[in-house]
């Protein structure tokens, strides 16, 4: 299929005597939200370091674009489009909200030895920047050191530079994490305004942003892809429902 | 503003370090014009290794490697009689950034205390390098003949002269740093010190931005280091030891690491209390130990930070 724009291949990732990621196959069409979601421990987090190149997966391939990226790591594929937001918030702290997204998009503006000029006078980086952050409803924090920008609000700058790097595909590691119900309900809203125009994995507990923004569900459990499909038929899977659902239902 | 605070205490500093000259000769004291000399070529070497250190997260304990590169450029072209100062000096800064290649190529790919026991390691190889060649005076040095030459316009020979060198070479390095940290180029390695995954994860390779960072650093040592030689117009292996590159590693963060200001105010501060202590009683080392701890652990942002206005932006 040609709209196939991330093919992961029997990926296998063992720490110790425990599989990780055990003989995982996904394939990501362009254009959806797909949700990957699995009960504690289940390898969601290790999944993704290895699409995004932070763990090297011990056997399996996986292809982007047609391309085999296997062999890339974190930064070579980030520059191929791959972007992600992590579980817990990585930003830059002692920098403004603004400067870690200019940070982003500099990334992406050819290379950076440019040793005179102040990066922070430079309307090609500041000025995406800024847009990206009003699109996150952060234009009026753009100045805030990013440590001091509440929780939530880290979580959203995060977003923002994820997007700074024009990326081809999101890799979301439970972006509403530890966020209150309003600003968790900000976060899907906005999320489902890049529906159709990005293509997102998206890792996350919250089963209401879930169920809201996927296309496409995998369920992982130890490690392995016990279910893939429609929100609609995960929701009806009985495997699905004894592994997950309804744990979660009891609890 | 705030910051406004600190520029101008940079201003002074750097009016009364310009001033200091006349004074001392009025006061028929020039010995200060050489103590400041001294002062500020080792806050050359600090600001140096500030870039690195301070802005790149680059924990160097080699820094003194490259005063002894430049150190010996100029006294072995010496030696064989070539005294063109320009020569010299240039030599000075390319051999210490080819030599900074070579130790950065290998310990950029390591971190934390690994990197800093490898740049010691380097640093020590060509310690004991300069003490094992006899040629060039092995373990008891050799004297400087002749001091480098720039024609009869610059004349190394006059005090004030070569003291005003110093301060024109430290305040364009301290320019230079400042305009590089807030470059695009400046912004990676600040990243990078910052959040390194976060930086491989946008799309960054640090890798090559802390090389030519670490590469600039020890460039600037290098003159640094053809300065001293000059100064003292001596040369040992001395320049290269470990408690030299200790204490320009003291100086840094004495004075606050990631700062403009910072490693000329820790320069003088930590040479003035050596040399102060060191005349009151012959165990200095245990109250200048003292003072660094209680600097350390109750001023962590250096003595510079505690000034107002204490944005780490340089």
């Amino acid at each position: 299929m040609a709209d196939i724009l991330l093919d992961v291949r029997g990926l296998v990732k063992t720490f110790g005597a425990l599989r990780a990621t055990d003989n995982v196959y996904l394939d990501i069409r362009a254009g959806e939200t797909h949700a990957i979601i699995g009960p504690n421990g289940a390898g969601k987090t290790t999944l993704i370091g290895q699409l995004a190149g932070n763990i090297r997966p011990d056997a399996g391939g996986i292809h982007f674009d047609g391309e085999d990226i296997t062999g890339l790591g974190a930064s070579a594929r980030a520059r191929k489009g791959l972007a992600r937001s992590f579980q817990i918030t990585s930003i830059y702290r002692e920098f403004t909200a603004l400067d870690n997204v200019a940070l982003a998009v500099q990334a992406h503006a050819g290379h950076s030895f440019r040793f005179w000029r102040p990066a922070s006078k430079e309307s090609t980086l500041r000025d995406p920047a800024r847009t990206i952050l009003h699109d996150l409803g952060l234009g009026d924090r753009a100045d805030v050191q990013a440590a001091n920008l509440a929780h939530g609000e880290q979580r959203q700058l995060e977003i923002a530079m994820v997007l700074a790097t024009r990326p081809r595909m999101l890799l979301l590691d439970e972006p509403v994490a530890g966020m209150g119900v309003d600003e968790s309900q900000r976060m899907v809203e906005f999320l489902s305004t890049l529906k159709g125009r990005q293509t997102i994995i998206l890792v996350e507990h919250d089963m209401d942003a879930v169920f809201t923004l996927a296309d496409r569900i995998s369920v992982l459990v130890y490690g392995q892809v016990i279910a893939s499909g429609t929100p609609e038929e995960i929701r009806a899977n009985p495997e699905v429902r004894r592994a997950y659902l309804g744990e979660e239902a009891e609890a | 503003m705030l910051t406004r605070i600190r520029t101008i205490a940079l201003v002074l500093g750097l009016a009364s370090l310009a001033a200091l000259p006349p004074v001392a000769l009025a006061l028929d004291e020039p010995f200060y014009i050489d103590l400041f000399r001294r002062f500020m070529i080792f806050a050359i070497a600090a600001v140096s290794l500030n870039l690195i250190l301070g802005y790149g997260g680059m924990v160097s304990f080699g820094h003194a490697a490259y005063l002894g590169i430049g150190g010996y450029a100029v006294g072995i072209l010496a030696y064989y009689g070539i005294d063109n100062g320009f020569l010299q000096w240039g030599v000075a800064i390319g051999a210490s950034a080819l030599v900074a290649l070579v130790i950065g190529a290998v310990s950029i790919r390591t971190s934390g205390i690994y990197f800093i026991m490898i740049t010691l390691a380097f640093t020590q190889m060509l310690y004991f390098l300069g003490i094992s060649v006899e040629e060039y005076g092995g373990d008891d040095g050799m004297s400087l003949l002749t001091l480098s030459q720039f024609g009869e316009w610059l004349d190394l020979s006059d005090a004030t002269t070569f003291y005003y060198l110093v301060l024109a070479i430290l305040i364009a390095f301290m320019y230079i740093v400042h305009r590089l940290v807030n470059s695009r180029f400046g912004m990676v390695i600040r990243a990078a010190k910052s959040n390194e995954v976060r930086t491989r994860a946008i799309g960054f390779s640090p890798y090559p931005y802390k090389l030519v960072a670490f590469m600039i650093a020890g460039a600037m040592c290098g003159l640094a280091g053809a300065l001293l030689v000059n100064h003292t117009a001596y040369l040992t292996p001395d320049f290269m030891h470990w408690t030299r590159s200790g204490e320009i590693m003291f100086m840094v963060i004495l004075g606050g690491v990631g700062t403009t200001a910072g490693p000329l105010v820790g320069t003088v501060a930590l040479l003035l209390l050596e040399d102060t202590l060191s005349a009151w009683t012959t165990h200095w080392q245990l109250f200048l130990g003292i003072f660094l701890v209680l600097v350390v652990l109750f001023a962590k942002r250096g003595l510079a930070g505690l000034l107002p206005g204490g944005k780490r932006n340089g």
